[in-house]
């Protein structure tokens, strides 16, 4: 799924400072399984900027309305009748979710309340991981079913390099060496051969440097 | 044994303390609570095993809240004691009465006085 | 000469059986080329070839293939560093093509330090190609006269090819295989990350006589002298992949004031004499950091001077 984090109270405050009516719109897709902008963190970012407001001697009225998704425009359209009523509206869905909105209601003013930082997945409550950096050309297979594109900082793909020290990355001993990781599943398998031959350069033309990438299923499309 | 604890202090009964979410707590504060604590059960002794470890992480993450906010962390509270503790009940109001009286009304309602 | 690779005077030391020894000089921060020519004064015919650090540690300095240029003028062969943090697969082509151009005749590939250590560490990091693939990438360029996609290049560089190895880093047991494996990619010669542990190296250095590597390429193992107990226990705590092990702090501690620099030296010393008749050992890379006006004192000690004149 998507990961996020949600954004500090005070840039979101500064973003709506001109505001006295919004609407903060959440997601019930990846937001909502990694607790960020689900419809419980929209009632309590709410009543955070409600109270943040009463400090200031102003009010905010705040309603708050959750979506099944915020990347489908047929849910996007379930606030047509609405969207315009607020000063503004601040989504907690991924990066996705405002821009479909903006897009669907161009008049409208939508900020983002959350910073999505990548694709997880949960490795204990309330932990979440990046595995996959989207490079549009998968090759965790070669790797004992990790991805060091993702989860080595350096990408190395005949890693590892020389900073790997007690399994731990050199940029943090909160930071996994995946090479570490590689390698000790390779050994314990006896397929450590599978690491012998050079990888060669990976061709980055389907990972975002080849630009905006697209999608389409042609049996779908009406 | 009938124990009188400060009279400003609202009891709101809950099964358990893991009943209490970040939303209640404050939502508290929105509507004009100066302080707001929860009396949990001693940690290690929950009914339901881990309600009152829960309660004390929300209590943790609305202090983070408030001070992001600019609001004293101290207005909200987590205590740990036995259902047989009247005392300790009393002795916990108390502290947390007085720890309020010193920090004053909450800015939420200082700013809705002024205005 | 046309058995050499690229003709410079490291390859023709190594080739004649001569026991190699480089040195290390960092760019300045600056656009000061007195203070450089000042640093390769002191190296001068102390030493093969002297490498020249690309942004070390992640911090900007002077380009490494400016300085070496500037190093080459002076009369000092350079090793031009070049690591991956920095450049896509276009730079480095055009890079390689422009140092040997300038003369330039040894290049040591490196994957680079994050730039998390560094004084940008705000900065995208590129990372398009790794170290090994730079290796293949630099051979196939002088070797086939081919850029990676294949187009011929009409004068291919002419470039002795070297990479590091740090046998202290983890996992150990594959060190010697990621040695291995850089060999195949291509490198000519290997210089090592600085050692301390020798009880480590020694049998990072039998396996890897086992496997035959040393055969194939030629190993320069890594001398730091250490400056003072401060430095040695900032390298070993801090510094990732780096082993400084107690009884050298210890030993160092015991020197007692104002003479932990010459016992620093002293322990380098003895690890050069060790190095000259451990077998797979083709020489010694010198990396007195921001100490080269020492070297000539170390070299001399060292049993390392005249330099072979090849």
């Amino acid at each position: 799924m998507i990961i996020a984090d949600r954004k500090p109270l005070a840039e979101l405050l500064e973003m709506i400072q001109d505001c006295d009516r919004i609407l903060i719109l959440g997601c019930k897709g990846c937001v909502t399984v990694c607790n960020v902008g689900g419809a419980k963190e929209v009632g309590i970012l709410a009543s955070a900027l409600k109270i943040a407001r009463k400090k200031e001697g102003r009010t905010l009225e705040v309603d708050e309305r959750t979506l099944e998704r915020q990347c489908d425009p047929e849910y996007i359209e379930q606030v047509k009748n609405e969207v315009g009523d607020y000063d503004a509206v601040i989504s907690m869905a991924c990066g996705v979710g405002p821009q479909f909105l903006s897009t669907a209601y161009p008049e409208q003013r939508f900020y983002p309340a959350v910073n999505t930082t990548s694709f997880g997945g949960a490795v204990q409550h309330g932990v979440w991981e990046e595995r996959c950096a989207g490079c549009g050309q998968c090759v965790i297979h070669y790797f004992g079913g990790m991805c060091p594109i993702a989860r080595c900082s350096k990408s190395l793909l005949n890693g590892p390099c020389g900073g790997s020290a007690g399994g731990k990355c050199e940029i943090s001993k909160d930071v996994d060496c995946i090479w570490d990781m590689i390698v000790r599943k390779k050994t314990e398998q006896g397929r450590l051969e599978d690491l012998l031959d050079v990888k060669p350069p990976k061709s980055w033309d389907t990972a975002r440097d080849g630009g905006p990438r697209r999608s389409v299923r042609e049996e779908l499309v009406q | 044994m009938r124990l009188s604890y400060p009279s400003n202090i609202k009891v709101i009964q809950v099964p358990c303390s893991g009943r209490v979410d970040i939303i209640h707590l404050l939502k508290a504060i929105e509507d004009g609570a100066d302080g707001v604590y929860i009396a949990g059960c001693l940690e290690g002794e929950c009914h339901f095993l881990t309600g009152n470890l829960k309660a004390r992480k929300r209590v943790n993450y609305v202090k983070k809240v408030l001070e992001e906010l600019g609001i004293e962390p101290e207005r909200v509270e987590m205590f740990n004691l036995s259902a047989g503790e009247g005392p300790r009940f009393v002795e916990i109001a108390k502290e947390m009465a007085e720890r309020i009286q010193e920090l004053g009304p909450s800015p939420v309602n200082v700013q809705k006085k002024a205005a | 000469m046309s058995d050499l690779k690229s003709g410079s005077n490291l390859e023709k030391v190594l080739k004649a059986g001569h026991f190699a020894f480089t040195g290390e000089c960092g760019p300045p921060k600056g656009a000061n080329v007195e203070h450089l020519k000042e640093k390769v004064a002191h190296l001068k015919g102390m030493v093969d070839a002297v490498n020249v650090t690309d942004n070390q540690t992640a911090v900007v300095r002077m380009s490494s293939w400016a300085a070496s240029t500037i190093m080459l003028q002076e009369g000092v062969e350079p090793n031009f560093q070049m690591v991956c943090r920095d450049r896509n697969r276009l730079a480095m082509m055009s890079d390689i093509l422009g140092v040997s151009a300038m003369g330039i005749r040894n290049m040591l590939c490196l994957s680079g330090d994050h730039q998390r250590f560094g004084n940008h560490p705000q900065s995208k990091n590129v990372y398009d190609i790794d170290s090994m693939q730079l290796i293949a990438l630099a051979k196939k360029m002088r070797d086939e006269g081919r850029f990676l996609n294949d187009e011929e290049i009409d004068v291919p560089p002419r470039l002795f090819i070297g990479a590091a190895a740090n046998p202290f880093a983890e996992p150990h047991e594959f060190r010697p295989y990621r040695l291995a494996k850089k060999v195949e990619a291509g490198a000519d010669f290997i210089q090592t990350q600085c050692i301390y542990n020798m009880d480590r190296f020694r049998a990072f250095m039998k396996r890897v006589v086992d496997m035959g590597i040393h055969e194939k390429c030629s190993i320069l193992a890594g001398v730091t002298p250490m400056k003072s107990v401060g430095m040695a226990k900032y390298m070993g705590k801090m510094v990732p992949g780096m082993d400084v092990p107690d009884e050298l702090i210890q030993r160092l501690q015991g020197a007692g004031k104002g003479k932990v620099a010459e016992e620093g030296i002293r322990f380098a010393l003895e690890q050069i004499e060790e190095f000259r008749e451990m077998e797979g050992v083709a020489g010694v890379h010198l990396m007195a950091i921001e100490w080269e006006h020492r070297v000539p004192e170390i070299a001399e000690r060292a049993g390392m001077l005249p330099r072979p004149r090849v």
